[in-house]
């Protein structure tokens, strides 16, 4: 496993969720507040391994139910259901294909608070909900779906400029090389 | 097609997440303080960034406009001078015949200057949190307020941050009256998941004569709030539970999207 990029896509969601409760630009603008934790959790199933996703679930989730109302660990679930199963069908995925990585910050960005509301309903608690959360999923699933290339983007920038990748040997042999002339 | 180590995450996530769900409530609320401790160093740097912002900006704005500013700040400092000097007055006045009276001695507010540090990251809870914690002696249940009016209350304290429940979240519920003939009295509830301006008042009853434009403030009920604070202005109203209550719209006199820094009250 690269350890880097595990360190890489936790720090992101450190500040990720920082940036969600001390930034409030998004919310004053379109009057909903923007999750970045679905399009990292799509990047992480992906194109790391399942540690790297539990990882991402368990500490994402803590630390953003720890800066919210919600009870204690309320998001972790939801976060680790969608990176599983989309880390199983990883391989029917085409994860380098702009559009697919849209479509699945999407289907990520809508499910993960679906699935916290409902989890949050079940542990007797009443948030604020009425038809204006259909709207705001809305706005928080096309703000996931613009996030999820852009992750992606910003995570292979940063494996190409600090991760060490070994070169490919090539079958060039200078003293093969046939030269042509007249 | 799910293999071993996916069965083994699985598992691990779902026993992690059952006990923490199932944790005393005072247990989870330390965890939470101590895992929301690991923001620390960011509020400091998210705060240089604000105060950079602020000072480019003045240093964008001409001297002139500054001048007039600082003019109309002078001005409003003496009027409200002059009606402190009056309102200690009749407080001295209200304190002698309520001594005459044999009525309980009442304390004027004390109030902490507090700023918000951050917001509700989720849609669906209306929370804030301050710089204010437990060593500056906050504790659960303080009113917070603006110059404009009723905030909400102290939900829950840490040693250095508080998280302050506003009003419009299900769970912070307020005693309030109209201020009308027949003071009629009612709870402030939840607002709308998108408009924060605007919160419900209901368990008014049902022949209560509300008019727009109507003051409504804290009433004292309840032990959580002082009377009087205000809350903001009757929008409209109906009738509900086939005409046996009233329900109202309240437009909230403090601007709940724009806080910036909030008064705490101590008792």
């Amino acid at each position: 496993m690269n350890w880097l990029n595990t360190l890489f896509i936790l720090v992101t969601a450190f500040l990720a969720v920082f940036w969600e409760a001390a930034f409030n630009g998004v919310r004053h603008l379109i009057g909903t507040q923007i999750d970045l934790l679905p399009p990292l959790m799509v990047y992480a199933s992906l194109c790391t391994g399942i540690t790297t996703v539990a990882m991402l679930a368990i500490l994402g989730g803590l630390w953003f139910d720890c800066l919210s109302a919600n009870p204690l660990g309320v998001s972790v679930l939801p976060l680790f259901v969608i990176g599983l199963v989309i880390h199983i069908k990883r391989d029917l995925i085409l994860r380098n294909e702009a559009f697919a990585q849209l479509v699945l910050g999407l289907a990520a960005s809508a499910a993960a608070p679906v699935m916290t509301l409902l989890l949050v309903l079940t542990t007797h608690h009443t948030p604020l909900i009425g038809w204006g959360t259909l709207w705001q999923i809305s706005v928080m699933s096309v703000g996931g779906a613009i996030a999820t290339p852009l992750s992606f983007a910003l995570f292979g920038w940063l494996n190409r400029t600090l991760v060490h990748h070994r070169a490919t040997e090539t079958s060039f042999r200078a003293d093969r090389e046939i030269r042509r002339g007249r | 097609m799910l293999r071993r180590p996916h069965y083994i995450a699985l598992g691990l996530v779902v026993l992690l997440t059952l006990i923490i769900l199932n944790l005393p409530s005072r247990t989870a609320a330390r965890f939470k303080l101590g895992i929301g401790s690991v923001f620390l160093p960011l509020f400091g740097l998210a705060s240089s960034a604000h105060q950079l912002a602020v000072a480019a900006g003045d240093t964008v704005m001409p001297r002139s406009e500054l001048l007039k500013q600082l003019e109309n700040v002078r001005q409003e400092n003496q009027q409200l001078r002059i009606q402190a000097m009056q309102t200690e007055g009749a407080f001295r006045e209200n304190t002698r015949l309520r001594q005459l009276l044999g009525w309980q001695h009442q304390t004027p507010w004390k109030l902490k200057l507090a700023k918000v540090v951050l917001r509700e990251p989720s849609n669906w809870w209306r929370t804030v949190q301050i710089d204010l914690g437990s060593r500056d002696g906050l504790q659960v249940n303080q009113p917070v307020l603006t110059a404009e009016g009723l905030v909400g209350r102290v939900s829950s304290v840490g040693l250095t941050r508080s998280q302050v429940l506003l009003l419009g979240d299900p769970d912070c519920r307020v005693s309030a009256q109209v201020e009308n003939e027949a003071h009629d009295s009612g709870i402030i509830g939840a607002s709308g998941p998108l408009n924060s301006e605007f919160v419900q008042m209901g368990y008014l009853s049902g022949n209560a004569s509300l008019k727009p434009g109507q003051s409504v403030r804290t009433s004292g009920n309840g032990g959580i709030y002082p009377p009087n604070i205000p809350i903001g202005t009757v929008v409209d109203s109906q009738t509900v539970e086939y005409g046996l209550a009233t329900a109202a719209r309240v437009k909230l006199a403090a601007n709940l999207n724009a806080l910036e820094e909030v008064w705490v009250m101590f008792r």
